[in-house]
């Protein structure tokens, strides 16, 4: 059922692709056709292998072996230059613009033709190309301005930058990867309306998406990957495909294919109500974020949701004492922490699991050792003072931490950057874990993680929460908060839009608070946070 | 249910899980089986072994490059290996003298890598060396106490000259964000020239019976020598236990943890509580003290008196001296010594071979070249060896150096 | 003090300035594209040494200029090979060429000449007056003062601002300093770009080395830059890499500087040592009086790798 003639040459047919990394199997003689004109969805997990063949279509990396037709002509692209002048666009997870520049500089960077000499010498016509793109733009109904600066564009207009940019460069061929990830559902609708239009206009689309309905809404036909290889294909755009039954059944055997198990068996929890931990109120940091109420008691996970940068960073550096709060408090067991520094809220029992474990979780040139001993170097058993600090003590604590959280491979001497993610993230975990923590921040736990370690810090997770503790869980991932979580708050414009128990979860009214569409960052619904503990000394 | 508040950790003990602090009591009390010793042995050992081949690699690789220099200058090779090894070993002069010389580079190129393992680049320790012996000259010249205080004031003032010097350009990274390479170096010249006034004929310290330098120093109050009848003085001493000082400094106290993880990773270490202001601030006034330190002691064990000419580039060729030695405060012991035969065998190379003595400084340079380029290189044969294979690893696993260098942190 | 301030002061402000501007030129291309060049003074020495040695073979001082560029293409592309091609550290690969600048040069005058320290004098470019200009009414006795050779200096302030903020090129010399990633994704070539400013830097570097050697001078001596490179690294951080502002900023230490050698001529009672670190002083004051925090390009110092 192709939209196309059979006759009429795939606009790309990838033939055998195949890619190592070391000992990771990224792409397993991977066979795809994509029709002109058409959206394909590509459907896969994290890892398992989109990415990766994609960047291989679009010459950033070179097959171990298959081959690539474009319009029925077989092409090796070297470079990524290339792939572009073969009339491949791509639109990258992480966006490829320079913030420095204006949306035009962006457009035609690396785009003039002509000799070095002529290059240096002659004046970029910024303001014909900046016409050129108001032109492109209204065409599509970008709405883009052509004279801003990318670094005060929101993500959805530098979503569209993107895609503005790959048409540009006279793409008729589009690679999307993941391009809804960071947008609120209404900028995404709005984006998928573009796709649209784009697909009527001729325009053959890739879609790399691990979101069903996303996937359902917009693709002709969908290829879906797992552990590096084609699992199954299924056509969406056929007569069948209107009928409600059918789509449900196609997309139920979809993810089926793409998880190759069934949804994963939830450990039952019993809902437990533990003392009052974190109180939050009133807090603020004079900018863009709060003021904001939040309480987490112990025996209790209460996950913290919204599109990114809606202010769960904000909040968890206020509440580590990494960013000033301008007004509010932060009681911790009844101590107002709100003035003390970071090293005393981790003295008070706040453990903190990084969101970029590179950013701030780990040093990865420094031994295992050491980034176990990671807050760990003040007191006994680990230092007797300013004057020393024992390696024997941390050696112990490292291999306690090794056999605990099955760290692998287990030595303590090696540089934290020869451990996989999964692994530096057990050890993070554990770290965190064996503060005692009477709140841990958990932001992101189980980003890019495989799915046996994400699986193990759930249960880490679980554990710390049997014992009485409360934990704050920032996440992106829905699955996981509802798979782990008691409670969840949802936050918007760095306030919280709305507050729902583990009963209550639904996908649509998070989705409806997440994107703000009922109404402004007002009271919420009636609030089924703490209930009668007020009584905390402050 | 709120009035079950569970206290803060004693002071003085770290927040740590029962279970967790039991299971370490348990591994506490299990006695180190001979296996496992010989295993962490070996380990030890087989580290030892490839940080000496890197070591010996990255020298032999220098000295190769620096070959066609001396066969331009129409130098006899055999003749000039000679002189070098009779200048700077062959005979108990020639000994003391090579140790003379390993004094200021040793301190001053711990000076240079402490800096480099809070993951700062202190280029200013000439600087911060010449103050320091300005420091200790004047205040040997002009006070009047007993010997021993005044080596101590000479010393701890020398120190403090140093960490003067370091002062400002750890302000402008702690609090401005202004890169601390420019600043150090801007005060390099700075020191130059006021310690070319302070002893100038107008200057306020000039000696009136000797231009261009201060008083002497009582000779009692200066660092005695060690070897009789040789110049080698008690600075090595001094240079031995800075050395073992940084490296207990570094590797077993809380503060040597914080410096190394900010090195490593501001981010973490900000993350986990640790000041990055204070510690840069911490970092740079230790490592301007101890090039403030190599020069006072320069001062006090050879020449008695500051000199404005007195510093022979030490501060430039620690920067090579550290690096050759990992950052390792023991190993540098080995680097310094290696630069040391170096100063000492170019007079006899000079006066032989016609060598000069600038040659010392090319090979300084080439040796800091070596070790930039030291990761590809590592990287490079890895991939030899698996057979051009990509690696599995990130390859900046295999940079020893703590330097997350370039942004502006 | 009329005396003092004349029309020589602002002459030789200019010629004190070339030797910084130059460096400043090609140490601020290098870090828009993204590496990290504290190597300046090193490209600076070995340029001097360069134009003193082929102008002392040929006895022709613009074949010296010849031997400036050639030994900032070696300097600069050892660089462009330790720290672009085989992604050393920046600031290490860099110190090296510092290291190796003034070692070599200043090991290679006795072997050359036979003398430590200072050559002999070479042939100097000569003062070529410029035409006309010098007739105009106000400004001319003060371009009266400068030769071809300045206004040449001056002219490539434009041309490198020009091109680096104009033309396709500059854009996408721009575009690897502030995202290589973003820059190999729109097809430039990261690498060679970088490779091409940072040889270009050696050769600026270089030239403002000749200047000091051939030009100012008629000799090379040891360490005779003097920190200028550093000065023009300090003048692009204070310039925020931008090439105006860098460009008052050399002009403002070559001030300093003139007022330095007037007041050693004028008058005995200042001390001559302390004002010769008045350039080096005025920069730490202008570096700590910053608005702002100091950042160059997003991604200056980051070895560039494919993913």
């Amino acid at each position: 059922m192709s939209l196309e003639p059979p006759l009429c040459p795939a606009a790309i047919r990838l033939t055998g692709i195949d890619k190592r990394f070391g000992a990771v199997h990224a792409n397993r003689a991977i066979d795809l056709t994509v029709q002109s004109g058409s959206i394909h969805g590509l459907l896969g997990e994290n890892g398992a292998g989109k990415s990766t063949l994609m960047k291989i279509l679009f010459g950033m990396i070179h097959a171990d072996a298959g081959m690539i037709e474009i319009d029925g002509a077989p092409v090796t692209f070297r470079s990524s230059a290339e792939a572009l002048g073969a009339g491949i666009g791509m639109v990258q997870q992480h966006f490829s613009l320079i913030g420095a520049f204006s949306v035009t500089e962006n457009l035609i960077m690396g785009r003039a033709t002509g000799s070095l000499a002529m290059r240096m010498v002659r004046r970029l016509d910024l303001p014909r190309a900046a016409r050129r793109a108001q032109e492109l733009s209204d065409c599509f109904g970008f709405g883009i301005d052509p004279f801003a600066r990318v670094s005060t564009l929101s993500v959805g207009a530098r979503q569209k930058v993107e895609i503005l940019k790959a048409l540009w460069g006279g793409a008729r061929t589009l690679v999307l990867d993941e391009p809804t990830a960071a947008l609120s559902p209404p900028e995404a609708e709005e984006l998928y309306a573009l796709l649209d239009r784009l697909r009527a206009e001729g325009t053959t689309i890739v879609l790399i998406s691990h979101k069903m309905p996303e996937i359902m809404r917009l693709c002709d036909r969908v290829t879906v990957l797992r552990d590096g290889a084609v699992v199954g294909e299924a056509e969406l755009s056929g007569k069948d495909l209107a009928r409600p039954a059918v789509r449900q059944l196609i997309e139920a055997h979809l993810v089926q294919m793409m998880i190759g198990r069934g949804n994963p068996e939830l450990p039952q929890r019993a809902p437990k109500e533990g003392p009052l931990i974190l109180d939050v109120r009133g807090l603020t940091d004079g900018v863009q974020f709060g003021p904001l109420d939040l309480k987490v008691h112990g025996s209790e996970i209460v996950a913290v949701v919204g599109v990114e940068g809606n202010g769960q960073s904000e909040l968890v550096d206020l509440l580590m004492g990494l960013r000033k709060a301008t007004d509010g408090l932060i009681a911790i067991d009844g101590h107002n922490v709100i003035d003390w520094s970071t090293q005393r809220r981790l003295d008070a029992g706040i453990a903190h699991i990084a969101e970029d474990r590179h950013a701030t979780g780990v040093a990865d040139g420094m031994s295992l050792i050491d980034n176990a001993s990671i807050g760990f170097v003040d007191g006994k058993p680990f230092s007797t003072g300013p004057w020393f600090l024992s390696l024997r003590q941390r050696r112990l604590l490292t291999e306690t931490l090794i056999e605990r959280h099955q760290v692998r491979p287990p030595a303590a001497d090696i540089p934290m950057a020869s451990l996989s993610g999964g692994n530096q993230q057990k050890l993070v975990v554990g770290r965190e874990l064996a503060r005692a923590p009477r709140l841990l921040i958990a932001a992101q736990p189980t980003r890019g993680l495989d799915v046996g370690s994400t699986s193990a810090v759930h249960r880490a997770l679980l554990d710390l929460r049997a014992g009485g503790s409360a934990i704050l869980l920032p996440s992106l991932d829905l699955a996981e908060v509802f798979a782990i979580a008691d409670r969840l708050v949802v936050l918007r414009k760095g306030q919280i839009v709305g507050r729902m128990t583990a009963a209550q979860f639904e996908i649509d009214q998070i989705g409806r608070w997440m994107s703000g569409s009922q109404g402004d960052p007002a009271p919420g619904p009636p609030c089924p946070d703490a209930p009668k503990q007020m009584d905390t000394a402050l | 249910m709120s009035s079950k508040r569970p206290a803060l950790p004693r002071r003085g003990t770290a927040r740590l899980d029962p279970i967790i602090a039991e299971a370490l009591d348990a591994r506490n009390t299990t006695p180190l089986t001979l296996g496992a010793f010989a295993a962490l042995t070996r380990d030890r050992a087989r580290t030892l072994g490839a940080r000496a081949l890197v070591f010996v690699l990255t020298l032999g690789a220098s000295m190769l490059c620096a070959l066609p220099f001396l066969l331009l200058s129409g130098a006899d090779l055999g003749v000039t290996a000679r002189a070098f090894f009779i200048g700077s070993l062959g005979s108990q002069f020639a000994l003391a003298e090579t140790l003379v010389q390993m004094i200021p580079l040793l301190i001053a190129g711990l000076a240079v890598a402490f800096s480099f393992h809070g993951g700062l680049f202190n280029i200013g320790v000439e600087g911060q060396l010449i103050f320091g012996g300005l420091v200790a000259g004047v205040i040997g010249a002009k006070l009047d106490v007993s010997p021993a205080l005044l080596t101590f004031l000479c010393l701890s003032g020398g120190i403090a000259g140093g960490a003067f010097a370091a002062l400002i350009p750890a302000l402008l990274k702690a609090y401005r964000g202004v890169h601390e390479v420019v600043t150090t170096i801007m005060i390099n010249f700075v020191a130059v020239y006021v310690a070319l006034y302070a002893v100038s004929p107008k200057g306020p310290f000039v000696s009136a019976s000797q231009p261009s330098a201060t008083d002497k120093i009582p000779r009692d109050a200066r660092l005695s020598v060690i070897w009789e009848g040789t110049r080698l003085h008690s600075g090595l001493i001094v240079a031995v236990a800075a050395m073992i000082g940084v490296w207990w400094l570094l590797y077993r106290t809380p503060l040597g943890f914080r410096i190394r993880l900010m090195g490593a990773n501001p981010g973490a270490a900000l993350a986990s509580g640790v000041s990055v202001a204070r510690m840069t601030n911490s970092t740079l006034l230790i490592s301007g003290g101890l090039g403030g330190l190599a020069g006072a002691v320069q001062v006090l064990g050879v020449y008695g008196r500051f000199f404005d000419a007195f510093s022979a580039g030490y501060g430039y060729d620690a920067i090579a001296v550290a690096l050759l030695a990992a950052l390792s405060p023991i190993a540098m012991i080995v680097s310094a010594f290696f630069f040391a035969m170096l100063d000492s065998g170019a007079v006899q190379m000079q006066a032989v071979a016609g060598i000069s003595r600038e040659m010392v400084g090319v090979v300084s340079g080439l040796v800091v070249a070596f070790v930039a380029i030291q990761p590809a290189i590592v990287h490079l044969s890895g991939r030899i060896q698996r057979g051009n294979r990509p690696p599995e690893a990130d390859p900046s696993s295999t940079q020893s150096l703590p330097l997350a260098s370039g942004e502006n942190r | 003090m009329s005396e003092f301030i004349t029309l020589s002061l602002f002459a030789s402000t200019l010629h004190l300035s070339v030797p910084v501007i130059l460096p400043m030129l090609g140490g601020l291309l290098c870090e828009r594209s993204g590496v990290v060049n504290i190597g300046l003074e090193g490209m600076m020495l070995s340029g001097a040494f360069g134009a003193v040695v082929f102008s002392y073979l040929t006895g022709n001082p613009w074949l010296g200029l010849g031997g400036a560029v050639l030994s900032g293409l070696i300097s600069g592309g050892m660089l462009a090979i330790m720290s672009v091609l085989l992604r050393g550290d920046q600031v290490i690969s860099s110190t090296a060429i510092n290291l190796i600048g003034a070692g070599l040069t200043a090991a290679l005058v006795p072997i050359i000449w036979g003398i430590d320290g200072t050559t002999p004098s070479v042939p100097k470019i000569p003062t070529l007056p410029l035409p006309l200009l010098p007739q105009l009414p106000v400004i001319g006795p003060l371009l009266g003062e400068l030769s071809m050779i300045d206004v040449l200096a001056f002219a490539l302030v434009f041309i490198v601002w020009w091109v680096l903020m104009r033309t396709d090129v500059g854009l996408r010399l721009r575009a690897c300093g502030e995202s290589a990633a973003a820059a190999d994704a729109a097809g430039i070539a990261v690498t060679r770009v970088r490779i091409a400013a940072v040889i270009l830097s050696g050769v600026l570097a270089a030239l403002g080395g000749a200047y000091l050697s051939i030009v100012t001078l008629d000799l090379f001596q040891a360490s005779m830059t003097q920190g200028r490179g550093f000065l023009a690294l300090a003048a692009m951080v204070f310039g925020k890499w931008r090439v105006g502002p860098a460009f008052l900023v050399c002009l403002g230490f070559g001030l300093a500087d003139a007022v330095a050698l007037r007041a050693q001529i004028f008058t005995d009672e200042l001390p001559h040592d302390l004002l010769f670190a008045l350039p080096y002083l005025l920069a730490l004051v202008a570096l700590a009086t910053f608005v702002g925090r100091a950042s160059g390009p997003a991604d200056v110092g980051k070895p560039f790798r494919r993913a």
